[in-house]
């Protein structure tokens, strides 16, 4: 009697572990489905990762509040023990600049005239958003960070994001109330730019490392070190001349950039809106229609 | 004697411990860190507690609580869907499949054995989004990311072992 029952209980005990040896492979077959699923820009895979993120951010937002108040401290701390250097360091800076502000006034009025002489047509006053960074993750893996502002705030993919006056990267993903950045340092990020004083275009491309390199350079210019980068208007992604970094190598064929704003001061960014396409041209709306010209009465 | 509702929420609440503190923990590396020099570098802190718990409370983080953990970690951080699901859901398989040679060594053995594991898992992961990106990534960040990771590991175990005693001792 008692060896027919230990019998059974052997029995359920090895099919409890053949369902468990099965469960188990069945969620690596999973994962590997995934792997390969979420390659194909699946819109459903899509909209559930953004509802995720959404239904996480105000947890995300409550929690990064406390360590940005501590980064501060840390900042304030570090600001007092350089105050000498980085006031003799402004005070050169300053005598600089305002010789700029002569020239750059002296442009201005230049530039206005002109301006009007050419009837030219003004560059649109952009729209922005202010958002926070609530969630940074996994910088060896890839390069992006949730925004607290979504769609509800008027956030759309392919947007420009700025730190003050330069590009930090794209909008590639937008929920309700959370957004996702591209940083152009991300191995995914690729983006139009030129060198400014030559107008060489070329196009950007992140590889996780601090320094993006530009590859597709048009022609053989001489690019130096210290070169200025701006984004250009090939594509229609961007408005041309947002300041993105400078040249900061040119070795064995491959040229990086250092970026103007560095990852770790981010903290608010300005989500910009130039009424272009950006650089995904895959949003919820289809392009509008061409519109119809008129030609002065041509086809009557 | 059948134990009172309450006792019986209360232990069903405790039993949630582990997946919630992993959970916490996954939460953790999101907050954008802005100290320079630390920037980004993100330490695998669900992975310490995924190993963790597979050795001392398999039963309360079974392997679709890593998997949904490895998932929820690719969906917050932005990394191909699966990758890091697969990684966890690994780690807890191996570490359960350890379990008898673990629990019974030094703390220094677990650190060691921490290591290799968590060597693999890194670099599984730095391997499955090179293929998904279809170009090899650099492989500095995930280097100091898996030591960050090392350095912290007696810490989080200190703290995961004060939660399993706080929260689980007799249930």
């Amino acid at each position: 009697m008692r060896g027919k029952q230990s019998g059974a209980v052997g029995r359920l005990a090895t099919i409890r572990l053949l369902a468990q040896r099965f469960a188990f492979l069945s969620l690596v077959a999973a994962a590997f489905l995934l792997m390969i699923l979420g390659k194909a820009d699946i819109v459903l895979i899509e909209r559930t990762r953004t509802m995720i993120v959404d239904g996480l951010a105000p947890i995300l937002d409550v929690m990064a509040r406390p360590a940005s108040a501590i980064a501060e401290v840390v900042e304030h701390v570090r600001e007092l023990a350089s105050l000498r250097t980085e006031n003799a360091r402004l005070k050169t800076d300053n005598q600089h600049l305002q010789h700029w502000e002569t020239v750059a006034r002296r442009l201005q009025n230049e530039n206005a005239v002109l301006h009007e002489q050419l009837n030219f047509v003004p560059d649109p006053d952009p729209a922005f958003i202010t958002a926070r960074v609530i969630g940074d993750l996994d910088s060896a893996l890839g390069q992006t960070m949730l925004l607290n502002a979504g769609s509800r705030d008027g956030v759309r993919k392919g947007q420009a994001v700025l730190s003050g006056e330069s590009l930090v990267g794209y909008i590639v993903d937008v929920g309700d109330r959370s957004s996702r950045l591209l940083l152009l340092t991300d191995i995914n990020a690729h983006l139009p730019v030129m060198l400014e004083s030559t107008r060489t275009r070329a196009i950007l491309s992140g590889d996780n490392k601090d320094r993006p390199k530009l590859g597709y350079i048009a022609g053989n210019p001489n690019i130096q070190v210290g070169d200025r980068v701006v984004t250009s208007s090939s594509g229609a992604a961007f408005p041309p001349g947002l300041p993105v970094g400078i040249v900061a190598s040119v070795a064995d064929g491959t040229t990086r950039i250092e970026p103007y704003v560095r990852r770790t001061e981010l903290d608010y960014v300005a989500v910009v809106d130039y009424g272009l396409g950006g650089i995904l041209p895959f949003s919820d709306k289809p392009p509008p229609p061409p519109p119809t010209r008129h030609r002065g009465g041509a086809e009557n | 004697m059948k134990p009172s509702p309450w006792v019986r929420m209360d232990t069903w609440l405790r039993h949630f411990v582990p997946f919630s503190v992993t959970l916490l923990l996954l939460l953790l590396t999101a907050v954008p860190s802005r100290f320079p020099g630390f920037a980004g570098i993100t330490p695998m802190l669900p992975l310490m507690g995924v190993y963790y718990w597979a050795i001392y409370r398999p039963d309360l983080l079974p392997p679709w609580a890593a998997f949904g953990l490895g998932l929820l970690h690719d969906i917050v951080s932005g990394t191909p869907l699966g990758v890091n699901a697969m990684v966890l859901l690994l780690v807890q398989g191996v570490t359960v499949s350890q379990r008898r040679f673990f629990l019974a060594k030094t703390f220094l053995v677990a650190w060691w054995s921490f290591a290799l594991l968590a060597g693999a898992a890194i670099g599984l992961s730095w391997l499955l989004v090179g293929l998904v990106n279809h170009q090899p990534l650099d492989p500095a960040p995930a280097m100091f990311e898996y030591l960050v990771t090392l350095g912290l590991f007696p810490l989080l175990t200190w703290g995961l072992a004060r939660t399993q005693l706080a929260f689980l001792k007799d249930v």
